[in-house]
């Protein structure tokens, strides 16, 4: 694998009963850059996330990660291992720890960082305590970076959807990982909140260094941060390339809104009003 | 035929802890929560029918009915009274709920003055007749189980499948704010549902009363029903009776075969067996939260 | 109403978060200490009860509350841990060595019953359970050569060295130091990474999974030491009531360890010295009570079980958050005087979507 891509996806394909959800695909995604999966609902995106993520094993395929520890087959991983080894991400549907603080979801993402074991734990010696000051210190970091020190001893449950949003990024910054995923970082923000992400993506990336694999819809955000696009539909990959690239693409338009002739039908000139067109 | 003689007793056992299973499989598929008073409800069933019977005096064809019938408006109470208020709680806190109604049913059972705690007889006109087939001698109280089980197995498939109401029941229990939205009234289905399980539980009770007598403590053979909701898979109506019968079987089974004490324990290390072979049952669920 | 001023991290790492928790704990420690030559014989019994059950529900706590995973024969591990002790000591193996042997062997023991559990959830995990809790408790009364059966068996007193505790003062210090020390290892896992990966568990497997956390490892880590906690406690049982018999650990025991982390408070370790309280002090409660209530119902034989249902009952519905729930919204009334608002502990309502695919 090149010295520069960090995740490499082969002819992923996964099956669940009759339904092929993910279909040959396969991708590159460079160190350091921002790589982005579009498509319309059900095309796969999601899945192919969770594939890596080891929450599903692939029918056909493989995934190879070049992380810290050298180049490893992901698909040969336990699903805890992956934080381990410098992946995290974040849930569309927000998997937060409702009955925790917001500090106490952001320590979680610590976990694969921790120095101590069961029994000095149990009598808390100082070494259990110099980890947890060093985790505390840590996810500080994180909270200065995404401006949540307000929140740091609230209840997940009672926060409003925005924050818990920032907050399921912040836990998967915690874990310093050398790859993010980020399954729709906007759905459900308003426009300033989507200006926040998109700096703070930008910031991720530039900043912190961490390679960003994203699923998105909102095509403004995509033109705005990323810096290759992939898109899907129906599980197959129908064009990679710039966003702008992608975004012209005669395939992707089609998978969007339909082909070329059912979009004419639609202009103004050709419209019989009370009659197929 | 020592075997035949075991296996229809065994069936008749299970089609008891089938109906009792059928209670927790139906309030489980509506509302997805454990009921662990199913068998505290049996009980009272099986006392309301003696108080028909004895203290009221009807006569058995009547008594029966409206002994079914006063438990399911009781369940449809318990429901209105003591389970909608929590439904949104944790899984965990419905399940001690029920725990607790289970508790006071049988103590106040308990508490009413001579009849608590005494065993009685449940006066029925087919008392001591049995059948003769063969080298078979099949009492006439397994006979009315089985045959009771199976005309109200058919009659609960019928209304699932073929009922409007049945099929709101099946929305209501897949996504409660969906059916709210559909104009489906999730809270009456619930208390129906309930209090169809009760009159479930009413009947099973009827059917045990003749063989095991009538006492406070029946509903501890409610605890043997919950291995056959798990052997058949919670969600399954069929899977709750089939569930029954296998555990009925193996009981009887090993009751006869297999050393003193292990007649008590075979459900429990059946339920075992199940859950590290098909932990969803025979004809179970797939539990997979999607993400 | 008191405003902690944070200057240092290490003030959320600490156990005493402030003065206040420093004199109240050690108030109560003092209490604790010279409860011997203050308090009579009976109640010094009880207490030496109370604190036994606490160890046992900070165990089932730690697993049902912590963790998540629902046990419904937890009186198994308890068993387990009795019959252990009582054995070793009656062979004459030292008091301490007896201890850790009965932590040990029910720590195995649930272990063993831990393994359904990383397979299955929810309720198939408590009928797996349950299921156990039958199993053991009809396997100790079968077991005769070593338990005695339902014939029961005699427990000695514990001998630490030369030193045999047989008074009632000198048993209550014992229980006293191992509930304290208990208490303390567990409130030290809970503000430690173990602690914080149950409650993830607890909250969100799939995503405790996505931080690194291995769920079976500590799905089978929290019902070892629930069960151990459960063993010593049943350690203590063993020779506080000197007399087992396998009925002691039967599901109504069980139902009972429930009863008291649920009424206590679930999620909390104040819950578990709360339920304690409750399930030595409810019965004395009752007898007390049944003098003033008419004798048909005063005398009646199901008066216990149907009070213990409605309690729970009442619990479940009006005060979910248990007797620390309930002790904490009548702090922070007093704490925020006249501000307190109903909101403020507000249940948050859900609709019930259902996880499964058929």
């Amino acid at each position: 694998m090149n010295a520069d891509i960090l995740l490499s996806a082969q002819d992923l394909s996964v099956r669940f009963g009759g339904v092929l959800a993910v279909n040959k695909v396969s991708f590159d995604v460079k160190r350091g850059e921002v790589f982005t999966l579009i498509g319309p609902n059900g095309a796969g995106k999601t899945t192919v996330f969770n594939l890596i993520s080891r929450i599903y094993t692939p029918t056909t395929g493989v995934i190879d990660f070049a992380g810290p520890q050298g180049t490893l087959r992901l698909t040969d991983q336990p699903a805890h291992q992956i934080a381990g080894l410098g992946i995290a991400r974040t849930f569309q549907n927000i998997e937060l720890f409702e009955h925790a603080t917001v500090l106490q979801n952001l320590l979680i993402g610590r976990h694969t960082h921790r120095k101590s074991g069961l029994w000095s734990e149990m009598f808390f010696t100082g070494k259990t305590r110099a980890g947890e000051i060093e985790a505390r210190e840590k996810v500080e970091e994180v909270i200065d970076f995404l401006d949540l020190q307000h929140h740091r001893d609230s209840m997940v449950a009672g926060l409003p959807y925005g924050v818990r949003k920032v907050v399921e990024l912040a836990r998967a910054l915690c874990t310093e990982p050398k790859l993010l995923l980020l399954d729709e970082p906007s759905s459900g923000l308003n426009v300033e909140e989507t200006e926040d992400m998109a700096f703070w993506i930008s910031d991720i990336k530039n900043e912190l260094g961490i390679t960003v694999l994203m699923v998105e819809h909102d095509m403004s955000l995509v033109s705005k941060v990323s810096d290759r696009v992939l898109a899907m539909s129906q599980g197959e990959e129908i064009a990679t390339g710039t966003p702008s690239q992608v975004q012209s693409d005669p395939g992707v338009i089609e998978a969007y809104l339909g082909s070329v002739d059912d979009v004419s039908a639609l202009r103004r000139e050709n419209y019989v009003p009370g009659g197929a067109a | 035929m020592q075997l035949l003689q075991l296996l229809i007793s065994g069936v008749a056992q299970g089609c008891i802890y089938g109906l009792i299973a059928l209670g927790f499989v139906l309030i489980y598929k509506a509302t997805e929560t454990v009921s662990f008073a199913q068998g505290d409800l049996m009980m009272v069933g099986a006392f309301s029918g003696l108080a028909a019977m004895t203290l009221l005096g009807f006569p058995f064809w009547i008594a029966v009915p409206s002994a079914i019938v006063a438990m399911g408006i009781f369940g449809v109470l318990l429901e209105r009274l003591v389970i909608r208020p929590i439904l949104g709680q944790p899984a965990f806190s419905i399940v001690m709920l029920t725990i607790g109604v289970g508790y006071v049913l049988r103590g106040l059972i308990t508490m009413i003055p001579d009849v608590g705690t005494d065993t009685h007889t449940l006066p029925v006109p087919y008392a001591g007749e049995v059948l003769r087939l063969g080298g078979l001698v099949i009492a006439a109280e397994q006979m009315v189980v089985i045959g009771a089980t199976v005309i109200l197995c058919l009659g609960l498939f019928a209304m699932f499948k073929y009922s409007k109401l049945g099929v709101a029941m099946q929305a209501a229990s897949q996504n409660q704010l969906a059916a709210y939205y559909m104009g489906i009234p999730v809270k009456q289905i619930n208390g129906l549902v309930w209090g169809l399980a009760a009159a479930v539980a009413a009947v099973a009770g009827l059917l045990l009363a003749p063989i095991t007598f009538v006492h406070a403590n029946m509903g501890f053979i409610g605890l043997k029903a919950f291995p056959a909701a798990v052997v058949g898979g919670f969600g399954s109506l069929p899977g709750a009776i089939v569930g029954g019968l296998v555990i009925g079987i193996v009981e009887s089974l090993s009751g006869f075969y297999l050393p003193e004490g292990f007649k008590d324990i075979a459900p429990f290390i059946v339920v075992l067996l199940m859950l590290v072979l098909k932990p969803n049952g025979l004809f179970g669920e797939q539990l997979r939260k999607k993400v | 109403m008191r405003f902690i001023f944070k200057t240092d991290y290490n003030q959320d790492v600490k156990l005493a978060k402030h003065g206040g928790h420093v004199f109240w704990y050690s108030l109560l420690g003092l209490v604790l200490v010279a409860a011997p030559w203050v308090v009579a014989e009976y109640w010094l019994a009880q207490l030496t009860f109370v604190l036994i059950y606490a160890v046992v529900g900070l165990g089932l706590m730690l697993l049902a509350g912590f963790t998540g995973l629902f046990s419904l024969g937890h009186a198994a591990f308890l068993g387990v841990g009795a019959y252990t002790q009582a054995v070793m000591v009656n062979a004459g193996v030292p008091f301490p060595l007896a201890l850790v042997c009965a932590g040990l062997f029910s720590a195995i023991v649930g272990i063993i019953v831990g393994l359904p559990a990383l397979r299955v959830k929810g309720i198939y995990l408590g009928m797996a359970t349950l299921a156990f809790g039958f199993i053991v408790e009809e396997g100790m009364a079968r077991w005769e050569s070593v338990t005695g059966g339902n014939a029961g068996l005699m427990v000695g007193y514990p001998a630490i060295g030369g030193w045999t505790l047989d008074s009632t003062e000198e048993f209550y210090f014992l229980c006293l130091l191992v509930t304290v020390g208990a208490t303390l290892a567990i409130v030290n896992l809970l503000r430690s990474s173990t602690g914080r990966a149950f409650v993830a568990i607890r909250d969100s497997e799939i995503s405790a999974q996505s931080m690194g956390i291995h769920l079976a490892r500590y799905k089978t880590l929290s019902f070892a030491l629930s069960a151990a906690l459960a063993g010593i406690g049943g350690a203590l049982y063993a020779h506080k009531i000197q007399f087992l018999s396998p009925e002691q650990f039967s599901i109504i025991q069980s139902i009972d360890l429930l009863l008291m982390v649920v009424i206590g408070g679930l999620g909390s370790i104040h819950g578990a010295f709360l339920g304690a309280i409750f399930l030595i002090v409810m019965p004395q409660l009752i007898s007390i009570g049944k003098d003033f209530l008419p004798a048909a119902i005063g005398g009646a034989a199901g008066l216990q079980g149907t009070v213990y249902g409605m309690v729970l009952i009442g619990f479940v519905l009006f005060e979910p958050m248990g007797l620390y729930g309930r002790w904490l919204k009548v702090r922070t009334w007093f704490q925020l005087f006249p501000f307190y608002r109903r909101g403020l502990f507000k249940r948050q309502k859900s609709f019930q979507k259902s996880d499964r695919l058929k």
